[in-house]
Order: C-alpha cells, then structure tokens, then sequence
C-alpha cells in the first residue's frame, strides 16, 4: 500500500497530543499522545474505565480537552466533521432498535451532509446507498425496520452508513459485541477492504484474542497508554498484567491463538 | 336521522365551525409534533411546556395582548429554564422539569387568583373552544401553518437527531440548534393546541396520536401519516360526540384518541396485545406437540 503524496494527503489520520481530560476530580485521559497513520486499522484496548469512551468522544468533538491537541487529517476535529471525514458505528446499546427506520434509511443518513438543507436524496445519494449495501450483504434486507437484524447486520448497516459517507476515518465502539463468529469475520473482511482504499479504522474492542488478526496496531489505554504498536507488541503478559490486572490476565492467556 | 343532517346539523352555528377548524388544526399540529417527541422521550417535556405556560396566558390576558405571545413567551422560558438548570445541577433531567413546570403552573395559578374576574380559570385549564373568537381562530391558524412548514423542511434533520444524535454531530449538523428547534415547536404546537383543549389536556395531543402510530408503523413516514390521519378523525369524532352526548369538547376528543391508542394496543399486526398472546399459545401448542411426538 502506497500512500498517495497529493497535498494534504500525507497528514496522519490522527495526530493526539499530550491530551488530557478531567470530569470533575476524575482523570479520564491524562496526557494521551499518539499518531495514527492513514490506511490503518488500529485497535483501542482497555478495561471499561479506561477512557477509550472519552478518547472517542474527543475525535467526535463531543468533549473537549482540558490540556492538549488533536487533529484528524492534519484538520481541527470541527473541520474534519464538516468535511464529512468521520463516520461513527455506535454501541449497539445506544442504539434504540424499536425506531421506525429501514435498513436503507439509515445507510441514507450517511448521505445527509452530502445533500442540500432539504436533505432530498440526489441520484448519486441512492447509488452510494446502493453500493454501500451491496459491499456489507444487506441489499435484500434494505426495507426491514433496523430492529429486525441480527446483532451482526446490525453493525454492517452502521459500517455501510460510514461507506455511503464515504468517510475516511471510521470510529467503532465494541463492534464485536453481541456478533456471531461468521458476521464477525465478514465485518473483519469489510475493515480490511476499506484500509486496502486507503481508509482508516479505529475500533475500540475487548476482544484480544481476535486483535492480531483484525489490527495492524493496537494501543492499550488506562488513563494513559500503557503500549503501543503491533498487536504483538502490545499484547505482552507484562502490558495485559498492567491494564486487566491479574484476573484479567488469566482470561486472556494467548492472545495470538486464531479464532479462540 | 339520516346521515347528511347528523353531519352538517353541527355546522349551521358559526361557534361549532370554528371549534371543528380550531380542533383539527391543533390535533394535525400536534400529532405531527408527537411523533418525533415520543421517539426522543420528550413526552414529560410535553406535560412541562403546556402547563408552564399558564402565567403566559394569563399575563397576556391581563395585559390584553394575543394569549399566543404570553403562552409562547413562557413555553420557551421554561425549556430554558429547565435547560439551564440540568446544566448545572447532576440532577436527574425528570426531576429539573417537574420543578420547573410545576413552580411556573404555580405561578399562573397565584397570578390568576389576584385577577379573578378578567381571566376564567376553567376556559384556560380545559379549553373554550366553543367560544373561540375568529381572531383566536386566525391565530391557530397561522401559527399552526408556520409549525407545520419548519417541521416539513426540517424533517429529516429532526429524525435523524432523534434516532441518532451522535451521527448528526459527526457528520457537522449543529444537533444544539436542531434540538432547541425541536423544543420551539413543542412550544409552539402547545399553543395552537391551548384553545382546543385546553392546558392540562393539550399534553395528551402531543402524545397519543404518535404513540398509536408508533405501535402501527416501521417506517416513519407510515407513522407521520397515521398519526395524521387518526388525530384527524378522533378529533372529527370527538366535537361530534360533544355535539350529540353534550359532553366537554377537549375531552371527547382526548377520549377518542385514547380510544384509537387502545384499539391498536390490542389490535396491532405484529406488536398488539391480541397478536402476542395468539402467538404465545401457538408456541406453546408447538412445544408440547413437540414433547409429545
């Protein structure tokens, strides 16, 4: 994979900076630095507790630091979301699957920050819908009401909706949770063909054993980071020992078995 | 009777034409509003608005200016104030709006004690809308008409930040504004809803009609229409039923929208109670064949 040099293109597609912050008298991130390069899919670990939440939340521009910058694309956080840059795949448990919305509305609203303040659908909104179905397997389930899926649709609707944007950093929060082991590998399958185009994902998971396979790097978060790299790199005994404690060290003894 | 003279004998008194336009055009307000505020769980936001707008109402009596202006005046303040202080406080938002609408219904009721003889209480809690003005009529009329055009422009925009306000920030819409808009409308629908049925039941305008389109519907657009098209004829019903069984106006036509919500409660393809239940026992009829074989 070669990155393109066209100007501008050779931004990393994060750049954080001693980032820190605070909810009152607790410490959610404390001064987090790192870079992420284009055309990555980089895995965000750690327990629950240790700011990934918040880390995400400050690339989304939903909070803002105390200390420290961030950039995504060499851009502002605003910039890079009105420039249609990020795509967001929610936890399935912030999802109200009760809503009336098909499959193919909700890919749509990728499409919105595309179209006119009418948000009226345009020829070239419908084929992105299209296409973006197509590449997750959905196009025959695109009339039913989103609650209708199973847990492993469900996220490929959200991925297809990042598509239809055509965004270039994809942010997914627990997209394993709740899926099935065959969806799972076709969303794992989906991640490295948006990389291959040049995109770049962030997934933030629990699921170690399945990071070499999906990641090419990984960062484990406490607060601060405690390792990056490749997934190897950062899925030492000493690191895991550092962020799970012990009883989650024990959990989680071979990180680098294939599909266990 | 044959039918014809049931329906138009209503209609010769100029009062009952006026309460059948005001009714319709607050129940389509309204229930067009309902729809997104029963899918961003706004509903206790509903009771909130309509009751703190009292003191609006009657200040705007006292001073003689359009009860609109009073009651939007303070529908708007108490979303403010309801804002202002969940911002500032870790308490629970349900708890900040039953503060802050109650203190403000208050406040209406203490202001219309000292005034007993300009404002009558009873047409303001339950509607008056056999005695509508054709000035109030006017007035329901355009403000229902300027409601319903911001909601048809910004529809999409609103269901988006219902169903997903995360992704309508990722993606650059300003989600602050579009809710403050949202609220706006709410404020607005309340009174365009005020004259019809008055404060305390206007509330039930805002969210019947949504709620049984809801049970009714998967896509949204189903739910915009029925929830449209039931209103309409529950509020047809209901000054009907008023006219023949002499009962209070704003609450035949609160009592038929209960009566849809319960019809399709029950009745429902998929989610009614009627259909669970049938589907239960086919299961368990399935099983014990099952057992048995």
């Amino acid at each position: 994979m070669t990155l393109s040099h066209a100007a501008g293109a050779t931004q990393p597609a994060i750049a954080v900076e001693h980032l820190s912050v605070h909810y009152g008298d607790v410490t959610a991130l404390d001064s987090v630095s790192f870079t992420l390069d284009r055309a990555q899919v980089c895995g965000l670990i750690g327990v629950n507790g240790s700011g990934k939440s918040t880390l995400f939340k400050c690339l989304m521009g939903l909070v803002t630091a105390q200390h420290g910058s961030l950039s995504l694309f060499g851009q502002t956080s605003t910039a890079a979301r009105k420039g249609r840059l990020v795509a967001y795949v929610p936890q399935s448990e912030d999802v109200d699957w009760s809503f009336p919305v098909s499959v193919g509305d909700v890919v749509m609203m990728g499409r919105y920050a595309h179209m006119g303040p009418l948000r009226h659908p345009t020829r070239a909104d419908r084929s992105a819908v299209e296409d973006a179905l197509q590449r997750v397997g959905l196009t025959e389930l695109r009339n039913r009401q989103i609650g209708e899926l199973s847990g492993g649709q469900k996220k490929r609707a959200f991925v297809a909706r990042g598509i239809a944007q055509d965004a270039q950093l994809l942010l997914l929060d627990e997209p394993f949770a709740g899926v099935d082991k065959s969806s799972e590998a076709t969303i794992v399958e989906l991640l490295h063909e948006l990389k291959s185009e040049g995109r770049t994902v962030l997934i933030s998971t629990h699921d170690l054993a399945g990071l070499p396979r999906l990641c090419d790097r990984a960062i484990l978060l406490h607060q601060r980071i405690l390792a990056e790299g490749t997934p190897s790199d950062v899925l030492t005994h000493a690191n895991l020992a550092r962020a799970f404690g012990a009883a989650g060290t024990s959990s989680v003894t071979t990180p680098t078995a294939p599909g266990a | 009777m044959d039918p014809l003279t049931f329906l138009l004998e209503p209609l010769q008194y100029g009062f009952l034409t006026r309460a059948l336009l005001v009714t319709l055009a607050a129940a389509v307000v309204a229930s067009v509003l309902s729809c997104w505020l029963i899918l961003m769980g706004w509903s206790l936001m509903g009771d909130a608005v309509s009751h703190a707008v009292l003191p609006g109402v009657a200040l705007a009596y006292i001073v003689g200016v359009p009860f609109s202006i009073g009651a939007f005046i303070f529908g708007a303040g108490a979303v403010a104030l309801i804002g202002a202080v969940k911002s500032t406080t870790k308490l629970k938002s349900d708890t900040v709006i039953g503060v802050v609408f109650t203190a403000l219904f208050a406040v209406g009721l203490a202001i219309i004690s000292r005034t007993p003889s300009q404002v009558d209480l009873m047409h303001i809690l339950f509607g008056n809308v056999l005695g509508v003005t054709d000035g109030e009529l006017w007035q329901v009329l355009i403000l229902g008409a300027l409601t319903l055009a911001i909601v048809l422009v910004k529809r999409r925009d609103l269901t988006l930040l219902a169903f997903d306000r995360t992704h309508a920030h990722v993606i650059g819409l300003n989600t602050k504004a579009l809710g403050a808009l949202l609220l706006g409308l709410l404020a607005l629908s309340v009174v365009v809803g005020l004259q019809a049925v008055g404060i305390i039941l206007v509330v039930a305008m805002l969210i019947t009609p949504g709620a049984t389109a809801f049970l009714l519907s998967r896509s949204f657009d189903r739910m915009l229409i029925l929830a449209v098209v039931i209103t309409t004829t529950a509020a047809v019903a209901g000054v009907y039923a008023s006219y023949y069984l002499d009962l209070s106006t704003g609450a035949s036509v609160v009592l038929a929208q209960a009566v849809a919500f319960a019809v399709a409660y029950f009745a429902a393809p998929r989610t009614g109670l009627i259909h669970q239940l049938r589907q239960r026992r086919r299961r368990r009829a399935g099983s014990a064949a099952g057992t048995a074989g």
